[in-house]
C-alpha cells in the first residue's frame, strides 16, 4: 500500500513508488488541459493559500491556475506586498493565514527548511514551491514527467545538469528524483559552483568542469539559469560563462542524437542557452510548462482534496453508483 | 459484518441476451446509428459499452464510436471513496459536439455517478442528446435521473449490493445480489 | 553571592579527586564557613552537618571559562541571576562571562556593574572577561588596565575574532604586560561570509550556506604565530577543528603559553546531526566527524586544556524562526558534565581524574590561578555522581532560555551538589528521577 502523502516538502524522502504514482496521476490532468472547458468542481469550496516570500511569476501563476482549474479559491501572498517586509516573522505571517483557515498552503521561501518549519506548526497540507537552495520538488516532478513522456520511461538514461549547481534547488531535487530511477547524472559548471561534495548526494552522480566531457553521451540536459546576482560572488564575467558553458547548437551535437534540452525557466537567452537551442526541436521548455500545470493539479487534488478524506466507515453500501 | 450472497440475478447467458436486446433497442430508438456514440463509465461501463458497440457492428455493419469517461474528478462525495482516490484519464477520441450520446454503466442506483458523468461530458463540448443505458436499475434514486435503456429492474433494500461480474474485469460472468449481515 | 557563614559541613564517603595535589582517594573534607579546614580519611566532627557522598566524586569547584550571561542589555534571554543558577545546577562554582553584552564590557564601569550585580544576585562566582577593543569593533584598544582593576580575568572580542593581525599583536603585547590571557574566537570573516553550518556534504544536502573549517584554522594560525612572536598568553575559544588543534599542538611543543578549550556539543555532535532545527545552529558550527575525533584525542592527550560550555542563551521566540535567520548558540551549563561523562568517560576515552582536570586545573591554568582542595583554601567544591541516571528537561532549568538539542535526553552521571565559599548553592533531590 502506497504510503499516503501529507505534505510535499521535498523529493529526497519520497519513494520511487510515490514518485511514479504522482507522475501517473498527472496524466489525466495533462489530458484535462486539452478540454475546451477547463474548470472542475473537484476542490470547490476549498481554499489554497499561495504564499510566495520570494519573487516568481511563472511558478506562482502555475499553482494559482492549477488551483483555479480544480475549482478551488486561492489566497495570494507575495513578499513585497506582505507584512514580512515590515518585520513580521514567518511564523506570524503563516499564523495569520492559518486563522483564515485555508485547506492547503503552497510556499516559496528564500530560507532552506522554511516549508518544513511551517508544516510542523500548521495543521494543513504544505507544498514546497522552492525553499532556499534546498529543494523545488514540483519542478523535478514536471521535469521527470517531460522526460518520461518523450523517452517512454525514466530508467537508465544519462542526464547532464549544467550551470550553478551549488546554489540550485532545481538541481538538487532533480538529482534526488532521477537517482532513485538509476539515471546517471553528470554535473558541470564553473568549479566554484560545482564542488566535489555534490557527488555525495547520490551514488550515480559525478562532477566535471569541462562541458565537452559533460555532454558526451547525454540523453537529456538541464540548463540552469545563471543567477546573475551570483556572478559577483566570486566575480565571474558573463563572457567567461558563455565561453565555457553556454549550451550552443555545436555543443549540443556532442550529446546523443535527439537528446532532450530542459530549462526550469526563466531563460536568459544568450547567456546559459543559445536561441537556436532554446527554440529547437530538442527543446522541451513549453512541455515543461504544461506538465507543470498537470503535476500541480495532481498534487493539489491529492493533498488538498484527499486531505479531507477519512477512510470510509464500515457501514452502508457504496451509494455512489 | 460479513457479506452473504442472496441470489443470482443474471447468469452469463442472460447477460449476453440482455446486452443483445439493449443493442437493438438503442439503434431502434435512435432511428439508426447516425451521430450515435457510446460512453462507458469506468470501470464496468467500459467493457459493456465495447460489447454493445460490437453487437451493433455485427447486425448493422456500422462501427459506432466508443469512449470512456472517468468520473472521479466530478464526484460530489470524495470523502466516502478512500484516502487517495486515484484519477484516470478519459479516453474520448472524438468530439462530443452535436453527438447523440448514450452513457453506459453497469448499475443505476442513486444517480450520482451519472450526474458526475454528465458534468464531465459537458466539459468536453455540447452533445445534442444524452441518454442512459444500464444493465441493472436497482431503484433508490437520489437525483432526477432516468435510464432509457434498462437491462433489468430489481427491487433492493438499502443494505443490499448488486455485484456485476464481467469476465474482462472479474474473470467470471454473472450478476448477484449480496447482503451485509452482522 | 553567598554571605559568610560559620557553618560546619562534613563531606563524607566520597572519592576525592584533586588533580592539583594529585589526590585520588577516599578522603573526607570538612568545611568551616568559607574555608576547607580538614582533608583526610575517616574524618569525624560532632557538630558538623554531614553530606553523604557515597558513590560520588568530590572535586574542586568547576570553572566554566566561557559563557554568556546577557546582562547588561539582553535580560530577556538571561540575567546574571538566572544564568548563575543554571551554572550551579551544572556543577560550576565559577563562570567567566564574555563581554558581548549591551553595552559591551569594554570599560571599568560596565565591569564593575557586572561584578556588583553578581555579588548581589549571582549564585556562583562570576569572573568577567573584558573586551579587547572598544565596542569589540576591532579598532582601538579597550581600557584593559582599568578593567583589570575592576575585576576582569581575561580579554576577548568573543562573538567575533580580534579583527586584524596588527590589532591582535597590540592586544597581546599589552595584555602580556598586564599578565592577562587573550582569548580569541577564531574566524575568518571572508570565509565565514553568511554561513550557517559547517561546509560539507550535509550543508549541500540541506541547502544551507556552509562555513569551511579553514575559517577557524586560518585565524588560529595567525593567533598562534603572533603568540609566539609576542611570547604572550593565548587561549583559543571553543576550538572545533583539526587545523586549529594542530596549531595549538605546535605552539605547546615550542613551550608557548597557548591553551585551548572545547565545548561539550563539539565533542558530542557533528555536522551530520544538523537538521532544520535551530538548536543545532551555533558558532563555531558543529564540525565534521573527523574533527570531532581529533578533538576527543586532544582532550585525552592533554593538548586541550579545558572544557567550556559557551552557554549562549537566546529568548525562545528569537530561535523559533527559519534556520538562516536564527541567532547562533545553545545553552549548556546543565548538560556539560553529563555529556563529558557519557561521551568521554563511560566510553573509555578519558579517565575521571582527567575529567576533573578539564573542569578545574585546566581552566585555572588558563586564568593563571590555582584550583584545589587544600586546608585553608576556599571551600569551592563540586560533588557529582558518575552513574546517576536522569533525564534532562530544559523546561525545568532556571535559565530563561531553552535552546538546547539535548532536551529530553537521558544521561548516566549528574552534578549532585555545588558548594561555593562553603554554601551549598545547588543540591540535587536524590531518590527522584529528575
Amino acid at each position: 500500500m502506497l504510503q499516503r502523502l501529507e505534505h510535499l516538502l521535498g523529493i529526497e524522502d519520497l519513494t520511487r513508488e510515490q514518485i511514479s504514482f504522482i507522475l501517473d496521476q498527472a496524466k489525466p490532468f495533462q489530458e484535462f488541459q486539452r478540454h475546451p472547458l477547463k474548470k472542475l468542481a473537484t476542490l470547490r469550496g476549498k481554499t489554497v493559500a499561495i504564499a510566495f516570500f520570494e519573487n516568481s511569476t511563472r511558478t506562482r501563476i502555475s499553482f494559482a491556475t492549477a488551483a483555479a482549474r480544480l475549482g478551488a479559491d486561492t489566497m495570494n501572498l507575495q513578499a513585497e506586498a506582505s507584512s514580512l517586509k515590515k518585520g513580521e516573522s514567518l511564523l506570524d505571517t503563516v499564523r495569520t493565514l492559518e486563522a483564515m483557515r485555508p485547506d492547503g498552503l503552497v510556499i516559496r521561501h528564500s530560507s532552506s527548511g522554511a516549508p518544513e518549519f511551517v508544516a510542523d506548526r500548521l495543521g494543513v497540507p504544505v507544498i514546497n514551491a522552492g525553499d532556499g537552495t534546498h529543494e523545488h520538488p514540483t519542478q523535478a516532478l514536471l521535469d521527470a514527467l517531460t522526460i518520461r513522456d518523450r523517452k517512454g520511461h525514466l530508467e537508465g538514461w544519462n542526464l547532464t545538469i549544467l550551470g550553478d549547481v551549488l546554489h540550485s534547488r532545481v538541481a538538487r531535487s532533480n538529482i534526488h528524483l532521477l537517482s532513485k530511477f538509476d539515471v546517471r547524472i553528470t554535473l558541470c559548471g564553473p568549479a566554484m559552483w560545482v564542488p566535489r561534495e555534490l557527488e555525495t548526494l547520490a551514488p550515480t552522480v559525478r562532477r566535471v568542469t569541462r562541458i565537452e566531457e559533460a555532454l558526451d553521451g547525454a540523453d537529456a540536459i538541464i540548463a540552469l539559469r545563471v543567477q546573475t546576482e551570483r556572478l559577483h560572488e566570486p566575480a565571474l564575467a558573463a563572457e567567461e560563462y558563455i565561453l565555457r558553458y553556454q549550451l550552443t547548437p555545436q555543443r549540443l551535437k556532442l550529446a546523443r542524437p535527439g537528446a532532450l534540452v530542459l530549462h526550469p525557466g526563466p531563460m536568459i537567452r544568450g547567456l546559459e542557452i543559445d536561441d537556436a537551442v532554446a527554440d529547437g526541436p530538442q527543446s522541451c521548455v513549453l512541455e515543461q510548462v504544461t506538465n507543470g500545470l498537470a503535476i500541480r493539479m495532481a498534487l493539489l487534488y491529492h493533498l488538498v482534496g484527499g486531505a479531507a478524506v477519512e477512510p470510509p466507515p464500515a457501514k452502508g453500501p457504496d451509494k455512489s453508483q | 459484518m460479513r457479506v452473504v450472497e442472496k441470489r443470482q440475478l443474471l447468469s452469463a447467458e442472460e447477460i449476453g441476451r440482455t446486452l443483445n436486446r439493449l443493442a437493438h433497442e438503442i439503434v431502434e430508438k435512435s432511428g439508426g446509428t447516425k451521430d450515435l456514440a457510446l460512453i462507458g463509465v469506468r470501470r464496468r461501463g467500459v467493457p459493456l459499452s465495447e460489447r454493445l458497440a460490437k453487437t451493433v457492428k455485427d447486425f448493422s455493419g456500422v462501427e459506432i464510436p466508443v469512449g470512456t469517461i472517468d468520473i472521479t474528478l466530478y464526484r460530489d462525495d470524495l470523502s466516502t471513496v478512500g484516502p487517495q482516490p486515484v484519477v484516470h484519464s478519459n479516453e474520448i477520441s472524438f468530439s462530443v459536439d452535436d453527438r447523440d450520446l448514450v452513457i453506459v454503466d453497469d448499475v443505476l442506483y442513486t444517480g450520482r455517478t451519472i450526474r458526475a458523468a454528465m458534468n464531465g461530458l459537458f466539459d468536453l463540448g455540447r452533445p445534442k442528446r444524452i441518454r442512459l443505458c444500464v444493465l441493472i436499475d436497482r431503484g433508490h434514486r437520489e437525483m432526477p435521473i432516468e435510464a432509457t435503456f434498462i437491462g433489468n429492474s430489481v427491487q433492493t433494500s438499502d443494505t443490499e449490493i448488486v455485484e456485476v461480474h464481467l469476465k474482462e474485469i472479474d474473470g467470471d460472468e454473472r450478476v448477484v445480489l449480496v447482503d451485509r449481515v452482522p | 553571592m553567598p554571605t559568610t557563614n560559620d557553618r560546619l559541613l562534613l563531606i563524607k564517603n566520597g572519592r576525592l579527586l584533586d588533580p592539583a595535589s594529585k589526590t585520588d582517594a577516599q578522603h573526607d573534607v570538612l568545611l568551616h564557613g568559607p574555608r576547607v579546614v580538614r582533608v583526610g580519611p575517616d574524618l569525624t566532627s560532632s557538630d558538623a552537618e554531614i553530606f553523604d557522598a557515597t558513590d560520588m566524586i568530590v572535586a574542586p569547584g568547576f570553572i566554566d571559562l566561557h559563557c554568556h550571561l546577557r546582562e547588561p542589555g539582553q535580560e530577556m534571554s538571561e540575567t546574571i541571576e538566572t544564568g548563575t543558577r543554571s551554572a550551579a545546577r551544572g556543577g560550576f562554582t565559577a563562570v567567566c562571562c564574555m563581554p558581548n553584552t549591551q553595552p559591551v564590557n569594554d570599560n571599568a564601569s560596565v565591569t564593575r556593574s557586572i561584578v556588583d550585580r553578581a555579588a548581589a544576585a549571582g549564585a556562583v562566582r562570576v569572573w568577567p572577561i573584558g573586551a579587547a577593543s572598544v565596542g569589540s569593533k576591532g579598532e582601538a584598544l579597550a581600557e584593559i588596565a582599568a578593567m583589570k582593576d575592576a575585576g576582569i580575568v581575561a580579554v576577548s572580542d568573543d562573538g567575533k575574532p580580534v579583527a586584524t593581525a596588527r590589532l591582535m599583536r597590540q592586544v597581546m603585547d599589552y595584555c602580556n604586560s598586564l599578565d592577562l590571557p587573550v582569548i580569541d574566537h577564531c574566524e575568518d570573516p571572508s570565509l565565514f561570509a553568511g554561513g550557517v553550518m559547517r561546509e560539507g556534504p550535509r550543508s549541500i544536502r540541506l541547502g544551507l550556506k556552509g562555513i569551511p573549517a579553514e575559517s577557524e584554522s586560518i585565524c588560529a594560525g595567525r593567533d598562534v604565530e603572533l603568540a609566539i612572536l609576542t611570547r604572550s598568553r593565548l587561549h583559543i575559544a571553543h576550538m572545533s577543528t583539526t587545523g586549529a588543534l594542530e596549531y595549538v599542538r605546535h605552539a605547546k611543543k615550542q613551550g608557548m603559553r597557548v591553551t585551548c578549550e572545547v565545548t561539550p556539543h563539539h565533542f558530542t555532535l557533528c555536522d551530520e546531526d544538523v537538521r532544520y532545527d535551530t538548536n543545532y545552529k551555533m558558532n563555531p558550527p558543529l564540525a565534521s566527524r573527523a574533527d570531532r575525533t581529533a578533538l576527543i584525542a586532544g582532550l585525552a592527550d592533554g593538548t586541550v586544556d579545558a572544557i567550556a560550555t559557551d552557554h549562549a542563551p537566546h529568548h525562545p521566540a528569537s530561535k523559533d524562526v527559519e534556520f538562516d535567520r536564527a541567532p547562533f548558540g545553545i545553552i549548556g551549563f546543565e548538560t556539560a558534565l553529563a555529556l563529558t561523562l557519557s561521551e568521554l568517560v563511560h566510553s573509555g576515552k578519558i579517565s575521571l581524574p582527567r575529567l576533573v582536570e578539564l573542569f578545574t586545573t585546566g581552566p585555572a591554568r588558563v586564568l593563571g590561578i590555582e584550583r584545589k582542595i587544600a586546608v585553608g583554601g576556599s571551600a569551592d567544591i563540586t560533588i557529582f555522581s558518575p552513574d546517576l541516571a536522569w533525564t534532562y528537561h530544559a523546561s525545568e532549568s532556571p535559565s530563561k532560555s531553552r535552546n538546547t538539542p539535548f532536551d529530553g535526553r537521558t544521561f548516566r552521571g549528574a552534578p549532585v551538589a555545588t558548594i561555593v565559599a562553603g554554601q551549598i548553592v545547588y543540591c540535587r533531590e536524590l531518590g527522584a528521577t529528575a
